[in-house]
């Protein structure tokens, strides 16, 4: 099947070799950061994790998303969503890779990164996380792929795929929760000690990852002669509306526990984040604009008038997608190191050298997606074509 | 010179025997052997009490710093951000930032209190770590470091409640003016952080900050009620930092200033 991947249009090949390119700045970048360290980046002392564990966060939730679309059509045979599943799987695929790439980036030894299987340790969660993100990779892989090769050969897909479809559907829930583990078992880091970690990632996640979702649908229905269903669309943005009302109100709770209780601890990085700590506040205008992105693009997308307008549906997922993006892969993570232990405030900011490895490790997700959705719609307009 | 195969086996025989031989002999002289064969040595876990009341002049507590950095090749990075820190000072407001209140006396909001890893009892560092490269040793529970395993991924850092551990933004050695020998440099991309100077313990040694501290930290076994620092902990009242978190850090603060009390 790969060999589809092959075929295309001219935008097509310029949209690769764009990638390429992307991909080949990011890796001069990369070697730049291995040979004089990480001190490249914008981290610190104070701030050990920034931009790249942040990605990692945040493409987590886009992975375990696929869940959203996987659940309600193998689980539950919602039919509407037959065509658009293949979409999700496929997106949790570059998700993931993503998320590796990006953990891979951000140690400073990369070379014994093989030291987490050679020395399994069980009370670290960081050992989990490897386990159940390459799982969960090896699971979207073979279940995609044999669907989509069934559904290219017109015969019904192995029976035993079934039984890999389930276990996917509590996979992709672990991937996220096992990710919450990493930031809310810690003592000391108040802003992220807190039960509802979580359940706050996995609303978010199925709030931002269905919202990408449907802007590769739509622009595969304009570029291509496969339709995911305009059924199947409505039905993902409900979703998306649930999910999102769910997170902001998650949000919410956690307002209400730092400022009614009123501990500084509990208060400091909520302050940091959205109105300054100490005479810093680089971070505010990112959380003011996620969460203006949030409440619009949530309004919109509550908006029949927006649904039906396809140019303002883009701009309201990308809305969604944009404001959570800040939120998690960036205000979420430097926001858990500010105040440090020492009560002092100490900021981030990604440098470019950081950047461009960023935009090197989103490129590789770009392409491994645009080569998985070309034979997918490949193969999707093929079964269109044989229909009439 | 050909070997045959009968040869061959009988090399290999030997050579496995004299092998196994010179493993168990290892296994003999294990660390927590040696350390027990030393005098003075520990078994249990192993404390230190900070007397901040016998800190008589500044230039003492730069002893201490100085003892340590030349000690354990700790190189002295300007930038705060890439800083590499074992021992140093924090004002008492920053030190236990949970403790702290308004109206504190002047002196006590100018003393330099010294910090350092705790050597908790139950460190998160430990908890977390993907490879091992930081463990609690069990003889006499020391938060070790192994350089050539950590990968540097800085959960470490993230879990340590005290800000205990630093990382090499960049390559440390060339900010190290005179290297010492009897103690490695690092690497690139690794953390670090005090380890008690393990190194000075296991040649019947104390700490190189407690030996530049005239008399202001005493070291020992808090198992012991006979030694130097449980004797200091029952006659004074003592803080640890952080003590609500359950980490259960070995280093304690005497305060001081109960005489204007």
């Amino acid at each position: 099947m790969l060999e589809k991947a092959l075929v295309g249009s001219k935008a097509y090949y310029r949209w690769i070799f764009f990638l390429l390119a992307v991909i080949s700045v990011g890796v001069l970048a990369y070697i730049r950061q291995f040979n004089l360290g990480l001190g490249v980046t914008g981290m610190s002392r104070d701030v050990s994790f920034g931009f790249y564990i942040g990605q990692f966060t945040y493409f987590v939730g886009v992975a375990a998303s696929a869940v959203m679309v996987v659940l309600p059509y193998y689980l539950h045979n919602y039919k509407r969503f037959g065509k658009i599943t293949i979409l999700g799987e496929f997106l949790a695929i570059p998700a993931v890779i993503m998320c590796v790439l990006f953990i891979f980036v951000d140690v400073g030894q990369p070379i014994r990164i093989t030291n987490v299987l050679l020395h399994p340790t069980l009370n670290a969660i960081v050992f989990y996380d490897v386990v159940v993100l390459n799982g969960y990779l090896m699971l979207n892989l073979i279940i995609g792929w044999y669907m989509l090769s069934s559904e290219a050969r017109t015969v019904a897909p192995p029976k035993w795929l079934k039984i890999l479809i389930y276990i996917s559907i509590p996979w992709a829930v672990s991937i996220h929760t096992v990710t919450a583990f990493l930031y809310c078992g810690l003592p000391g880091r108040h802003f992220w000690l807190t039960a509802i970690t979580a359940a706050r990632f996995l609303a978010s996640a199925f709030a931002s990852g269905p919202a990408f979702l449907v802007i590769l649908a739509l622009l595969v229905r304009r570029c291509s002669k496969f339709d995911p269903g305009q059924r199947a669309i409505d039905g993902i943005l409900n979703i998306i509306s649930y999910a999102m009302l769910i997170n902001l109100f998650f949000i919410g709770l956690e307002l209400f526990t730092a400022f009614y209780s009123g501990i500084p601890a509990e208060k400091n990085s909520f302050i940091y984040l959205f109105a300054g700590l100490d005479g810093y506040h680089k971070l505010v205008p990112v959380m003011w604009t996620s969460m203006i992105l949030a409440f619009t693009s949530l309004a919109a997308l509550l908006t029949p008038a927006v649904r039906k307008n396809e140019n303002m549906l883009i701009a309201a997922c990308l809305g969604i997608h944009v404001a959570l993006w800040l939120d998690k892969g960036f205000g979420f993570v430097i926001g858990g190191f500010i105040p440090n232990p020492f009560d002092r405030v100490t900021e981030y900011w990604p440098t470019i050298n950081e950047l461009l490895v960023t935009a090197g490790v989103w490129a590789i997700g770009f392409l491994v997606l645009s080569i998985l959705y070309r034979i997918a719609i490949t193969v999707k307009e093929q079964s269109v074509s044989t229909d009439h | 010179m050909s070997l045959d195969r009968r040869d061959f086996l009988k090399i290999t025989a030997l050579t496995a025997l004299f092998g196994l031989g010179s493993a168990s002999a290892f296994k003999l002289l294990s660390p927590d052997e040696i350390l027990a064969n030393v005098e003075g040595a520990a078994s249990g876990q192993l404390g230190m009490v900070i007397d901040m009341e016998l800190f008589q002049t500044p230039t003492t507590i730069e002893n201490v710093i100085e003892a340590c950095n030349r000690a354990h090749n700790v190189p002295s990075i300007d930038n705060t951000k890439h800083e590499i820190k074992w021992i140093w000072t924090e004002k008492y407001e920053n030190a236990f930032p949970e403790n702290t209140s308004e109206h504190l006396s002047e002196e006590l909001k100018a003393k330099p209190f010294l910090v350092l890893c705790n050597h908790c009892d139950h460190p998160a560092c430990v908890r977390v770590c993907p490879t091992q490269a930081t463990f609690k040793r069990k003889s006499d529970g020391i938060v070790q470091m192994d350089y050539h395993r950590c990968i540097g991924c800085r959960f470490c850092m993230a879990a340590c409640p005290y800000g205990s551990r630093s990382f090499n933004w960049e390559n440390p050695r060339k900010y190290i003016k005179d290297v010492n020998p009897d103690y490695p440099t690092r690497t690139i991309g690794v953390v670090e952080k005090c380890n008690f100077c393990i190194e000075r313990i296991e040649r019947g040694l104390k700490p190189a900050c407690v030996d530049a501290s005239e008399g202001a930290m005493v070291f020992g076994k808090l198992d012991d009620p006979d030694s130097a620092v449980r004797a200091a902990l029952a006659t004074n009242y003592a803080v640890t930092r952080k003590t609500d978190l359950g980490t259960g850090p070995n280093v304690y603060y005497i305060i001081g200033g109960q005489e204007h009390a």
